[in-house]
């Protein structure tokens, strides 16, 4: 404590003891450092009230609706762990959590194969990459409602484009949203056509490796794959550690193609968790079980993170940063 | 590789110029017999669509100039500007940008029922007011750019800090507002959720919502739902096509950490 106010008043002298007998934080910044926190406050401003209002003051009531039955009119009525019980019983809730890591776990694994692959794919130094890149790239920037209900038309299973082009490699035709396992599959297809944005970050991570580093594999007798397995995979897992994290949370935060496409169905294989919680608040008014269910995708998508991260320090290599 | 990633785009192009009758046609014809251009105008009569594209450019683009006045102020806050405590809520800053939204759709719909904004567009512009953690995270990137001599000398010259902000820093980062406008333009024009929460009477509808009027109980009229996804759509390939660049260069910012 001495140090400190003998350094404040080193860097300003003559401030603080005018200010005679200051209060906590004036003793500890004195003035010219009072002013500038004031300054910097005011520009972040914006985004500390959109921080407190929006994100800590809903986080915080959240975990209190959880604890209350509560119809969104009149007063929430707190009933303890009741909806915390209820969840063990339902088996619905089950079914959208299960449904949601399937997906998560197949869709996050498959989106970072593909996106290495177009990757791969645009890294040929050729004059038309510009307009396969933006090919690709396109439909990651085009609204998930609308590409949704192109989705109905395209995997229509008399009418769409896909059965009629499978057919001639004798496909017989599949009925892509109506049949329970392949409706999960479709909803993991359909987020391929995000992969252009991730395909872009990795283009840019293949072309940040020096090139002397495969001359140098190449002189060792590496192969192809091998300089591909042992070269270009571990300079890339700082990216594909983002694209893992992003991933997830989009994973788990998937609703618009199953409200539009499926509204959760075929025999509810494609309730997701998100489309689950809505339902409960705003299609039943049970916003205290949706809060608390809230609160439990909350500490999965933590927990999650937290795991991720913590593995990546054996898999991610910083070498090159 | 491409042409399969462009095959959705097609096949919304093909079934919008499609007649009735061809619509059912078995097996599908993938190029339109005889291209129907009267679909567009029957999809723009059948629902309120020019009421609900004003409501989605309204909310579009109020949404952009909070975005980029906002994130720029508190960019600005976060890289030029010294002060206590500064580092730390930075870190806050970054650790928020992994919370997914959904996980809060419901206080904050309580909350915005309180305010009594339920059934406004205060619900969907009002949060890009206030700053957006990932766009912080790529303006501040760059404005760590903007040498530090450069404000330092307009501040000897007497300049307050919003006009160092106004005259020195907004010139040079023009291009990484661009890309903070463009991203939260598709954001705001693309968003489902938002409008599907809080939009209630169909005056105030926006087009993710008021694209499933072509859908009724019995039937779907595909041909007039890709006509109006058409028109939709459009506007963003044209916005994408003009500024590829920019969307290229936002969504690589944002890795490179």
């Amino acid at each position: 404590m001495t140090d400190r106010e003998t350094r404040l008043t080193l860097e300003v002298p003559g401030v603080a003891r005018e200010t005679g007998r200051p209060r906590l934080l004036r003793r500890r910044l004195g003035t010219l450092e009072r002013r500038r926190l004031l300054t910097g406050l005011a520009f972040i401003s914006p985004w500390l009230v959109g921080f407190l209002a929006f994100l800590v003051y809903p986080i915080v009531s959240n975990v209190w609706y959880g604890f209350t039955d509560y119809s969104g009119f009149g007063e929430a009525e707190f009933v303890g762990l009741d909806n915390y019980s209820r969840m063990k019983g339902d088996t619905l809730f089950w079914k959208s959590l299960y449904n949601t890591l399937y997906y998560t776990i197949l869709a996050v694994p498959v989106g970072v194969i593909v996106a290495i692959g177009l990757a791969v794919a645009m890294n040929q130094r050729v004059r038309e990459v510009s307009i396969y890149r933006a090919a690709l790239f396109l439909p990651s920037v085009l609204p998930l409602f609308a590409l949704s209900f192109i989705f109905i038309w395209l995997l229509n299973p008399r009418y769409g484009l896909v059965n009629h082009a499978l057919a001639p490699f004798g496909v017989e035709p599949i009925n892509w949203f109506g049949d329970p396992t392949w409706a999960r599959l479709s909803i993991v297809l359909l987020a391929q056509l995000g992969a252009g944005q991730f395909a872009v970050i990795f283009l840019a991570g293949l072309r940040a490796i020096p090139t002397t580093l495969y001359d140098a594999a190449a002189i060792d007798g590496a192969g192809t794959w091998s300089k591909f397995r042992k070269i270009t995979i571990p300079l890339l897992t700082p990216l594909i550690l983002y694209d893992v994290i992003i991933g997830i949370g989009f994973g788990l935060q998937v609703f618009t193609q199953a409200y539009i496409i499926t509204q959760g169905g075929p025999d509810n294989s494609t309730l997701f968790y998100v489309l689950y919680l809505y339902n409960q608040a705003f299609r039943y008014g049970d916003f205290g079980y949706a809060a608390a269910l809230s609160c439990v995708l909350f500490v999965i998508s933590l927990f999650l993170a937290l795991i991720v991260f913590w593995t990546s320090r054996r898999w991610v290599h910083y070498e090159l940063e | 590789m491409s042409a399969v990633f462009l095959a959705p785009l097609y096949w919304m192009v093909s079934t919008a110029l499609k007649g009735h009758d061809e619509l059912l046609e078995f097996p599908p014809t993938v190029f339109p017999g005889s291209p129907q251009w009267s679909n567009f105008r029957d999809a723009v009569e059948f629902i309120p669509f020019g009421t609900f594209f004003l409501n989605t450019l309204t909310i579009t683009v109020f949404s952009v100039i909070g975005a980029v006045i906002s994130n720029l102020l508190v960019a600005y806050g976060f890289s030029h500007v010294q002060w206590p405590g500064r580092d730390f809520l930075f870190y806050v800053v970054v650790a928020t940008i992994f919370i997914p939204f959904p996980v809060i759709i419901v206080p904050v719909f309580i909350l915005m029922a309180k305010l009594g904004w339920v059934d406004t567009f205060l619900p969907l512009i009002i949060p890009a007011w206030l700053g957006n953690p990932l766009y912080i995270f790529l303006l501040r990137q760059y404005l760590l750019q903007i040498p530090r001599d450069l404000t330092d000398a307009a501040r000897v010259d007497g300049a307050r800090e919003w006009q160092v902000l106004w005259r020195v820093v907004l010139p040079l980062s023009k291009p990484a507002l661009a890309v903070v406008a463009i991203f939260a333009g598709v954001f705001a024009w693309n968003d489902f959720l938002g409008p599907l929460l809080y939009l209630q009477s169909e005056d105030n509808y926006t087009l993710a919502i008021g694209l499933q009027f072509y859908r009724s109980q019995y039937d779907v009229q595909f041909n007039l739902l890709m006509a109006a996804s058409t028109l939709v759509v459009l506007p963003l390939v044209v916005l994408f096509l003009a500024f590829q660049k920019q969307f290229i260069e936002g969504a690589t910012m944002g890795s490179l950490k």
